[in-house]
């Protein structure tokens, strides 16, 4: 026997009279029972309601209490990444150029926010907290350049007492201190360094507060 | 046949049973590879297939039962290591894969080895590729136990320049330090303390005892307290199963799962090694070796490994270059510079007053790219003169080549090498010119004796155990030709290379030696030992098969032979070759400086490599068109420049030195062309189908070229310096220089801590002959017909010639081609001073 010969038979429920009789005007019920509801239609743009508080938005690269870098470039947050969204290239720490606590410091970080499904993967991967998401979801724009952040775009803003990375680690500490929250602000040793590599750089006190 | 004899033959066995599976291997298996051998891979980090056994890590054990003398079953009372276990008759082995006992044991083994780790994994270069990464979660448990505070290291410890030692994240397997002992014969590092504090260290710095083999970089000293200096050391980075061991210039660059490996040879010295170059988005980010039990093993030199910076500096040509009418090189689009050359080489072919135009491939093109070289040469320009010998070259090492090694295939192999009973060196360096050869070589010392014909032992033959047969540079000739049956050394090389198997090699330095290749091959023939050329660049072999050299066509027939030349020309289509016989390199060099030709073409060639007379040629051209992959010292005389790939952006063969054909394709997909493909088009401007726009094409008329062996030049016949002139040597002060293996060479270029494992530049002497010249101070002033002079530190070297000083050939502060316009074998004057 071919499929061609089999008689069709629906598998829906099979309706009373009553129904089958309501059938052909059925599918207003729904528009009768919101007729006289309140809309919940959002004025966006004009209006900008908050999120839910775990809502999965932009990312954001944290940093340390002194300001140095907490991504040191594992790239984990990558490989974690079900849409191949973020791209990182590492790179040496330096006595000169020291970004992060420790030898590695992620010198590339870019996210492909066209790409980037906000599963939130990534920030579960990274060993650092370096990653997180906030709640920022106006990722639009004209351009696809545009919507891959790069580092710069990501990293999390100055809280005070942070100093722009790079600057040398808090003397005598080492990158263990760091996990363990031992450090928690820049110290005059630090600040020094800034104020002598980079006089103008915005995140020193005095430029800081004019 | 019969039965019995058929018994004979079969190679006895051994049948042993590995988790219930009948086994038979030969015996002396180790139990791991036979547990392989059926595919039951028991964890492990340091049994090494390459290395001795070591049963170190105990990670591999097992529970045995071995049959007593009675024939019953006795089983151990422990678990055992079964990579240190020979599998024995009647063995009944139960792996993790049924004993509860082994898995236990290895489960616990592996909390021990976790201990001290330091699980830095987000930070570690070996992240994403790591055995112990891997076997944690295979063979590991998920939960430590341990809460105390992990030992801790000062980190990293710098080897070298380049070698970089974590080791807290060390699980002293060994596996570096029997590198080191046991293959490139360098120790360097050995295990130091005990229990808990065992380490993996360097030696004590307060022993220095400098010999001038030490690295221009800051390194640890070795077992004998000198600083570390080694040729293989990279390869303890690919073998160490965690990420104790890094490189300087990858570290923290890259994740194993970024990059794309793909699998190419390397071209830096003949050997034409295995590699895989790993690449990630366009860039090389590293090279590690390959896997060709044929050939390189898994070894490779550190040069192969870390000297790949150099084709993406920042004077890469990516545009031709055309010369404008204000002098200057300015950038030109394909079709326009292809018109200036072919105007320009049309101009100089048959222009009034055409001297002809010289072809100068370099030493380090692909078979095809020689091929289409020679092609062009013969074929558009109507020259013989092309030679991809960018040395010392003249026509006795050509009449060799003709007569013994093109189009011979297969000839000496590296298995041959090792197998061989007695090895004779002759112009001839291992560590320095032979790359992996020198660790075949190692591989079979005990078992095999090396001579070496040099005016001292320097430190890779003493790791061969070699024995010296004194030789004064530029009279190899004579050295050869005293090879007679009779006693002492003499005797004693004539009777090894009489053996079945002994090998005599013949390196690139011979051919600056009159007489030389003439006495090799009478000492060969003599004694019936097997004759190997190994060249120092890649595509040498590969130019001697397509035909790059003067007086030789591709398949090594003789350019002088008319037969010869009819049977190319048919396949070429064309109604003849030219019958002017070419000339060398240098000689090609020499008439261009003198205003005797009216063009070149050249490919890589780097000046710092010729005197100072024949590196003018190139600026007295009066037409140059270079084919260059970088901004060089041709390229700044040049009219027309064409960028050419490296060999990571081609395909292409290279030929080693064994005749074996080692094809690759192209690592990196860019727009770079092959040489053979510029020639192709440059041809066509020209109105000639030259044919060699692919690979493909240059190996279907390379099949079709007709070998003949009867048509091969005659051996060579040239006979050495003259007693007098030898009398008037053995009164002066002689040169012995050869290349070190990271030197200045280009193509080294843009990889600083691979430099800082160069040695150290010093000039050699014997004490006899410092004592002799009154020689005073610990800096040796050489200085010979050209302007220049060379200073390096004094190394007195016991047991040298007499009368003889050894200079390293290009390196820094000593490149005596252009510094001394001198070569191996000539004479110099030396002076000491204090600075
Ligand atoms: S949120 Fe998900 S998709 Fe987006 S970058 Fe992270 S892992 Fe990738
Ligand atoms: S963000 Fe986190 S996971 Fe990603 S590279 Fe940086 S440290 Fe690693
Ligand atoms: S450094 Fe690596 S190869 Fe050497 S002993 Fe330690 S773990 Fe083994
Ligand atoms: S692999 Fe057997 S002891 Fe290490």
């Amino acid at each position: 026997m071919t499929r061609a010969d089999v008689p069709f038979v629906s598998n829906l429920p099979r309706k009373g009279a009553a129904g089958r009789f309501f059938a052909p005007v059925a599918g207003f019920g729904v528009t009768m029972r919101n007729i006289f509801r309140r809309p919940k239609t959002e004025q966006y743009p004009r209006q900008k309601l908050p999120t839910e508080p775990r809502y999965h938005g932009r990312h954001q690269l944290n940093r340390h209490p002194d300001g140095l870098e907490k991504c040191i470039g594992c790239e984990l947050c990558a490989w974690a990444c079900p849409a191949d969204a973020i791209y990182v290239e590492a790179d040496s720490n330096t006595p000169e150029a020291q970004y992060s606590p420790g030898e590695r410091y992620g010198s590339v970080y870019q996210i492909n926010y066209l790409r980037c499904i906000f599963c939130g993967l990534c920030i579960e991967a990274c060993p650092t907290r370096a990653l997180t998401m906030t709640n920022d979801y106006e990722l639009q724009g004209p351009t696809r350049e545009g919507l891959i952040y790069e580092k710069q775009d990501l990293l999390a803003p100055l809280a005070p007492g942070m100093l722009l990375a790079p600057h040398p680690m808090v003397p005598g500490t080492t990158d263990a201190d760091y996990y363990r929250g031992d450090v928690t602000q820049a110290v005059r040793k630090q600040i020094d360094w800034v104020r002598e590599n980079r006089p103008d750089d915005p995140s020193l006190p005095e430029v800081h507060h004019g | 046949m019969t039965v019995k004899q058929e018994w004979a033959m079969t190679p006895p066995t051994v049948t042993a049973i590995i988790d219930g599976i009948r086994v038979t291997v030969p015996p002396g298996t180790l139990i791991i590879r036979a547990a392989e051998s059926i595919g039951i891979e028991i964890p492990r980090f340091c049994d090494h297939p390459l290395l001795e056994p070591a049963g170190a890590c105990r990670q591999c054990l097992v529970e045995i039962a071995e049959p007593g003398p009675d024939g019953k079953l006795r089983p151990y009372l422990k678990p055992q290591t079964s990579c240190s276990m020979v599998l024995t008759e009647g063995m009944v082995v139960r792996t993790q894969v049924t004993s509860k006992v082994a898995e236990r044991a290895q489960r616990g083994i592996m909390e021990l080895l976790l201990i001290n780790h330091p699980l830095d994994c987000p930070v570690c270069d070996k992240g994403g590729e790591c055995p112990l990464q891997n076997q944690a979660m295979t063979t590991g448990q998920a939960d430590s136990r341990f809460t105390e505070a992990k030992r801790t290291f000062e980190k990293p410890l710098t080897l070298s320049t380049e070698i970089l030692l974590d080791r807290e994240r060390c699980i002293l397997c060994q596996r570096c330090t029997r590198f080191s002992d046991q293959i490139s014969g360098d120790p360097f590092i050995e295990l130091q303390e005990r229990g808990a504090r065992s380490q993996v260290g360097a030696f004590d710095p307060e022993v220095l005892d400098f010999d001038g083999y030490a690295p221009t970089g800051l390194a640890a000293e070795d077992e004998s307290g000198r600083p570390f200096s080694s040729y293989f050391s990279g390869n303890t980075i690919q073998i160490c199963p965690v990420g104790a061991l890094t490189s300087a210039g990858y570290r923290f660059r890259a994740r194993p799962f970024d990059l794309v490996a793909s699998p190419s040879i390397a071209g830096h010295d003949s050997s034409g090694s295995a590699i895989a170059i790993e690449h990630r988005r366009g860039k090389v980010l590293r090279v590690l070796a390959g896997n060709d039990p044929e050939v390189n093993e898994e070894w490779i030199t550190d040069k192969d490994r870390f000297a790949f910076p150099w084709s993406s500096l920042d004077d890469r040509i990516t545009r031709p270059l055309v010369r404008g009418e204000d002098g200057e090189l300015r950038e030109a689009t394909w079709p326009e510079a292809l018109a200036r050359a072919a105007d320009g080489l049309r101009e100089a072919v048959s222009g009034a007053r055409s001297k002809g135009v010289g072809v100068l491939p370099g030493g380090r093109v692909t078979l095809e790219d020689a091929y289409a070289y020679q092609k062009f040469a013969r074929v558009v320009l109507g020259t013989n003169d092309v030679d991809a010998r960018s040395r010392i070259a003249g026509d006795e090492e050509e009449a060799f080549l003709g007569s013994r090694v093109a189009g011979s295939g297969l000839g000496v192999t590296f298995a041959d090498l090792e197998a061989a009973p007695v090895v004779a060196l002759i112009g001839f360096e291992p560590e320095d010119e032979g790359g992996v050869v020198f660790l075949r070589l190692r591989k079979a010392r005990g078992r095999q004796k090396v001579f070496t014909f040099a005016p001292f032992v320097s430190r890779g033959n003493a790791k061969l155990d070699a024995t010296l047969v004194p030789t004064v540079p530029g009279l190899e000739g004579a050295a050869l030709d005293s090879i007679r049956r009779g006693s002492g050394t003499v005797g004693d090389v004539f009777d090894g290379l009489s053996q079945e198997g002994a090998v005599l090699v013949v390196g690139e330095r011979l051919a600056g030696v009159p007489g030389g290749f003439t006495a090799a091959v009478a000492l060969a023939d003599r004694t019936g030992a097997r004759l190997a050329w190994i060249p120092r660049r890649a595509g040498e072999r590969g130019a001697v098969e397509a035909g790059a050299l003067p007086g030789l066509l591709p398949g090594g027939s003789s350019a002088q032979s008319a037969e010869a030349r009819e049977g190319v020309a048919r396949v070429w289509g064309v109604s003849g070759l030219p019958l002017a016989p070419g000339r060398a390199a240098y000689d090609i060099l020499g008439l261009a400086s003198s205003g005797g030709l009216s063009g070149l073409v050249v490919g890589g060639l780097t000046l710092s490599d010729l005197p100072k007379t024949l590196a003018n040629g190139i600026a007295k051209a009066p037409f140059l068109v270079s084919l260059e992959v970088r901004l060089s010292d041709v390229t700044a005389h040049a009219d027309v420049v064409f960028p050419v790939a490296p060999s990571s952006e081609k395909a292409g063969t290279f030929v080693n030195w064994e005749g074996r054909l080692r094809p690759f394709t192209a690592a990196l997909q860019t727009s770079a062309l092959s040489d053979h493909r510029v020639l192709d088009m440059l041809a066509r401007e020209m109105g000639v189908t030259l044919g060699t726009p692919t690979v493909e094409a240059v190996t279907a008329e390379l099949a079709r070229i007709p070998i003949d062996d009867s048509l091969r030049p005659p051996p060579p016949s040239a006979s050495g310096p003259s007693a007098a002139e030898a009398a008037r040597r053995a009164k002066a002060t002689t040169l012995a220089t050869w290349h070190a293996l990271i030197d200045q060479g280009s193509l080294q270029d843009g990889e600083p801590f691979l430099a800082g494992t160069a040695r150290v530049p010093v000039a050699r002497m014997s004490p006899a002959t410092v004592a002799a010249l009154g020689i005073e101070g610990r800096v040796l002033k050489v200085s010979g017909p050209g302007r220049g002079t060379i200073s390096l530190p004094l190394a007195v070297t016991p047991g040298m010639v007499d009368g003889v000083v050894w200079l390293p050939m290009n390196s820094p502060g000593s490149t005596v081609a252009r510094t001394l316009g001198v070569a191996h074998g000539d004479t110099v004057s030396v002076k000491g001073s204090e600075s």
